[in-house]
């Protein structure tokens, strides 16, 4: 049988080839037919998972909350030291040195990432602002975003802080955060569905055992890097539940 | 500062020092904990230890109202339960006490843990709130602890 496996589409560009390695490692660890599939829109790669087209994904937080609970997916592994942060930004030169500064009416550059939004949306809370009395400029990228910035169309921006640190320094000497969320516990998971354990030859165990312990050797460490990584931290299910009651906490 | 008598809804008591000083919410910070089904806390995080002025040994076994302040009316906290208990989620301005007398505000949301359908506890996610928000709140639970009083 063949599987496929995908990635949140909010990974960074840098990162593809190291997904096809990891791709290509696992498939020889595990004995299994396994395809890649990369997608550049969420909606798209929601339309799938819930097609069911879907065995084995590096999942964003918000996602994991309708691939565990109501597709049955497995919590695996997460990447250490590697938590999800959003950001705000606004143009060096602005006046906006924190978030109280902008007022109603004002206009928000996004991508399109329904977790930094998320997260964004709370952070703009202390300035009373909300979805009602601003007005939302979504983006294809994080370079978009920091481009509404930089040519003044937008006051603030979201964005990813990995996305934001990966940036170029002459977008970075333009574009300032004011505020960074520091909520530690809220990371992408590698989640595996139950046609994969009912259908391959590895069990949930051996699995975790797989990816946990792939950084102890050369050719998994390797492939770790290739994808930005350094070690995968066992995930159990309790700790995506919990991660699942808080991403709810942040939902209206 | 000054010693005031909290009552808590256990109908337990402590004498605890108040002292009229705001500490600022941090700037991105959410302040997590989670308690059992009775509210007596088993997790917190390092924002929840920071802003409390408690250590991990002192939070964790002891009830949620460990941080209640008097300025806070009952009524509040009966709407919070009546409302978790249901497994709905809860949200609202609270306004906590310090183990040092001085007090932080906050935007809580509380919600149930199910597992397998079950209850199993309480997740509070308190994040930075909105002055606006708080200013009417103090005027509300001034308006509601007088009455609450009479």
């Amino acid at each position: 049988m063949k599987f496929t496996m995908t990635v949140s589409p909010d990974f960074s560009p840098d990162y593809i080839a190291g997904w096809y390695i990891f791709n290509t490692w696992l498939q020889k660890q595990t004995n299994e037919s396994i395809h890649l599939e990369l997608y550049n829109s969420f909606e798209k790669q929601r339309e799938d998972i819930k097609a069911g087209k879907i065995d084995l994904i590096y999942a964003n937080p918000y996602d994991a909350s309708m691939l565990i609970r109501d597709k049955g997916f497995v919590a695996i592994a997460a990447p250490d030291n590697k938590s999800d942060e959003a950001m705000i930004c606004v143009n060096n030169e602005s006046d906006y040195h924190c978030v109280e500064d902008l007022k109603e009416k004002c206009n928000i550059a996004t991508a399109d990432d329904p977790e930094v939004s998320t997260i964004g949306m709370i952070m703009l809370e202390p300035a009373d602002l909300n979805a009602e009395n601003i007005t939302v400029l979504e983006q294809k990228n994080y370079v978009m975003v920091a481009k509404h910035l930089i040519n003044g169309s937008a006051d603030a921006g979201f964005f990813l802080k990995e996305a934001y640190d990966d940036m170029s320094k002459f977008i970075k000497s333009q574009v300032r955060p004011i505020v960074t969320s520091q909520i530690s516990v809220i990371k992408h998971s590698f989640l595996v569905g139950p046609s994969f354990f009912e259908n391959s030859g590895i069990n949930e165990s051996d699995f975790k055992e797989l990816l946990t312990t792939m950084h102890e050797n050369m050719k998994g460490l390797s492939t770790l890097e290739s994808m930005g990584f350094s070690l995968w931290n066992e995930q159990s299910q309790e700790d995506a539940e919990f991660m699942i009651d808080l991403m709810d906490t942040f939902v209206s | 500062m000054s010693k005031v008598t909290i009552n808590y809804y256990d109908k337990t008591s402590e004498d605890r020092e108040v002292l009229d000083e705001e500490v600022p919410f941090p700037e991105g910070k959410l302040i997590v904990s989670r308690t059992d089904v009775e509210g007596n806390i088993t997790h917190c995080n390092q924002a929840f230890i920071e802003m409390s002025g408690f250590t991990e040994n002192e939070l964790i076994g002891r009830p949620h109202y460990i941080l209640r302040h008097p300025d806070m009316p009952a009524a509040a906290f009966g709407d919070l339960w009546n409302t978790i208990n249901t497994k709905t989620k809860w949200s609202g301005y609270v306004k906590n006490l310090r183990k040092d007398g001085k007090f932080y505000w906050v935007y809580a949301v509380v919600v149930a843990n199910v597992r397998e359908g079950k209850l199993v506890g309480f997740a509070s996610v308190r994040r930075k709130p909105s002055r606006t928000k708080i200013n009417e709140c103090i005027d509300l639970y001034k308006t509601m602890l007088a009455e609450e009083k009479s």
